[in-house]
């Protein structure tokens, strides 16, 4: 099993999401984050007081999918949030030790 | 400790209480004095600042009065929420709640001691720095036995506005200059150093400033030639110079503003100042207290006539245009400075026009109004920020930035503009037939150098009573919240409360 975390643009989100309900994912945990890589951030002014905010709004997506799925979740997150700027985003894959669902007690793939 | 304060409180309560039935009760000669025909006599609480009816007494008009409420409330619309929101809006989250608490409740504080000594120290005939006692706990104000009510003049002869009408009117302008100071020291100061501090400046530079600048006897006192230099021997220091200032460019917002400068001075800067993000927490709120003030500032500049009269319209759309004039020259400003028109900006703007137009509101034509308040959106655009960084300190929402620098602007230039020559009104130079100056008698640099030496006294005078104020609270008190509460924010450390449930 594999825990896939996507960081992408905010306005993304409703794509990716079709896009991975597509493949048969079939939950998803999202969170509302800021970050930057290459992408600049901006200056805000307030009367006299300059701030160089670095910082960019981003999205956070993690999905807990079978092994076998992987290729196919990538490939769907990667095309649906790719808008081809900087900041796209960038997709990390974690091995997944455990699931549990806690309603029925389900381990495992069964959990899924 | 708690219960000690509590008793004092609960004392200090009924005891007031106590004070005020009995000062209405024992006056019903100053107010059968007031309300009868006879002017000159001189009962030991007849010196109102003027109630003398000429016979037949005066009665107030409706409209006058009903006008006069309306303005009172504004101005307490003014301050809570519209400044509340104005300054909060402006800090960080974790302080919104101790901004708000300090508008607030030092507003309260000042209108209780209005109530009690300030109405009198101010607005009754005493000398020309301090007025009298009056009107202590606002005894003869009214007899409640008699039901008859005390009557203040206007700026008209033969017409007067119930004295308590006039007292709660004031009362909104001494709470909301206290109120303005608490912008420049907002983010570490302690809650209690804020209260004493205000009770020390209220008593020794707002009322003095304010007697100097608007108490005189009333245009009724002025009966024949042979009056006059007692009369005007009787008024406000300032006042006596000819200085003017229709709804207090001096008395509010430069002595508000010098308060603030040397109150930020001597608390210090904040801890991070200059490194870390101190952004606004909320531009939306302080454009809803911005927009506040602007409406609410038509009760404090028209309403600064006294009557529902044609200079209370010209106070009205002065305050209109200048405010607007201002708005776009800000923005106009900031987008040649820095390439954005900001909403800070914009909101600051009409708070520079306001503040500019408050001396000139009723004094100046509507074109000088457009001047004054153009001039005063890039006058304020410098305050807050070249004269911000020449000054060094950490006066965290531009108290002085906008109040002073706009005020002492619109001060000067109201010497200017009242010149009938400019479109202005002039001034009153004869008070025993109320006629104006001509506009061949009018001199514009004899005016700007009468208002310049308003300017400059009310400066040092508040320069000085805020040093000492800020040096006796810290030496008793302790000016600053120590460094772990100003780190977690002054909501929790000084209120217990977060603005914002996460």
């Amino acid at each position: 099993m594999k825990l896939v975390t996507a960081i992408i643009k905010p306005f993304k989100l409703d794509e990716v999401r079709e896009a991975l309900s597509g493949i048969g994912v079939q939950g998803i945990t999202v969170t509302e984050v800021k970050g930057f890589g290459r992408q600049k951030g901006h200056t805000e002014l307030y009367r006299g007081a300059e701030y160089v905010v670095d910082f960019l709004p981003k999205v956070k997506i993690e999905a807990a999918i079978d092994s076998a799925l992987l290729d196919s979740v990538i490939e769907a997150i990667e095309g649906a949030a790719r808008t081809g700027k900087i900041g796209d985003g960038k997709i990390f894959v974690y091995d997944l030790e455990q699931v549990v669902r806690i309603r029925t007690g389900e381990t495992g793939k069964e959990a899924l | 400790m708690k219960k000690l304060l509590l008793s004092l409180a609960l004392g200090l309560g009924l005891l007031s209480a106590g004070t005020f039935a009995l000062a209405e009760a024992e006056a019903p000669v100053a107010a059968a004095t007031e309300a009868s025909a006879s002017a000159a006599a001189p009962a030991t609480t007849e010196a109102a600042p003027a109630a003398e009816a000429a016979a037949p007494a005066a009665v107030p008009n409706k409209g006058d009065t009903a006008w006069m409420m309306v303005s009172t409330l504004l101005v307490i619309l003014m301050t809570v929420p519209g400044l509340a929101l104005f300054y909060g809006g402006l800090v960080r989250s974790k302080n919104m709640l101790s901004v708000l608490m300090q508008v607030m409740v030092t507003f309260s504080m000042v209108v209780v001691l209005w109530f009690i000594y300030g109405y009198s120290l101010t607005f009754t005939e005493g000398g020309a720095f301090f007025g009298g006692w009056d009107r202590l706990f606002m005894k003869g104000i009214w007899d409640n036995a008699a039901g008859t009510f005390a009557n203040a003049a206007t700026f008209s002869k033969g017409v007067v506005l119930p004295e308590i009408v006039f007292a709660a009117f004031q009362a909104t302008f001494a709470g909301i200059t206290c109120a303005l100071i608490v912008g420049s020291f907002a983010e570490r100061m302690k809650f209690s150093a804020v209260l004493a501090f205000m009770v020390l400046w209220f008593t020794f530079s707002y009322a003095p400033i304010a007697h100097m600048v608007w108490f005189w006897m009333g245009p009724d006192a002025y009966t024949g030639k042979e009056v006059v230099d007692a009369m005007n021997a009787k008024a406000g220091y300032l006042w006596q110079s000819g200085a003017l200032d229709f709804a207090g460019g001096t008395v509010v917002h430069i002595n508000a503003a010098v308060a603030g400068l040397v109150g930020a001075y001597m608390v210090g800067k904040r801890i991070g100042y200059g490194k870390e993000s101190m952004a606004p927490h909320s531009l939306t709120l302080t454009m809803v207290g911005a927009s506040l003030l602007w409406v609410g500032w038509f009760g404090f500049n028209a309403g600064s006539a006294l009557e529902a009269n044609g200079f209370a319209a010209l106070a009205f759309i002065n305050t209109f245009g200048a405010t607007a004039a201002a708005v776009l020259a800000w923005c106009v400003g900031e987008t040649l400075m820095r390439g954005k028109a900001s909403m800070l900006g914009a909101a600051s703007g009409a708070v520079a026009g306001l503040v500019a137009i408050t001396p000139a509101c009723g004094n100046v034509g509507i074109g000088g109004a457009l001047v004054i308040g153009f001039l005063s959106g890039f006058a304020g655009l410098w305050g807050v920020n070249g004269l911000k960084k020449l000054l060094g300190a950490d006066d965290t929402l531009d108290v002085f930035g906008v109040h002073g620098v706009c005020g002492i602007l619109g001060a000067i230039l109201t010497g200017v503009f009242n010149s009938p020559a400019l479109g202005g009104p002039g001034y009153v130079a004869d008070w025993v037939t109320a006629t104006m100056v001509t506009s061949a008698d009018y001199s514009i640099a004899a005016q700007v150098w009468i208002q310049t030496k308003a300017v400059l006294t009310t400066v040092v005078w508040s320069g000085v009573v805020s040093i000492v104020a800020f040096k006796l609270v810290d030496m008793v008190i302790g000016l600053r919240v120590s460094e772990e509460d100003e780190r977690e924010g002054l909501d929790i450390s000084s209120h217990g409360e977060t603005a914002y449930n996460r």
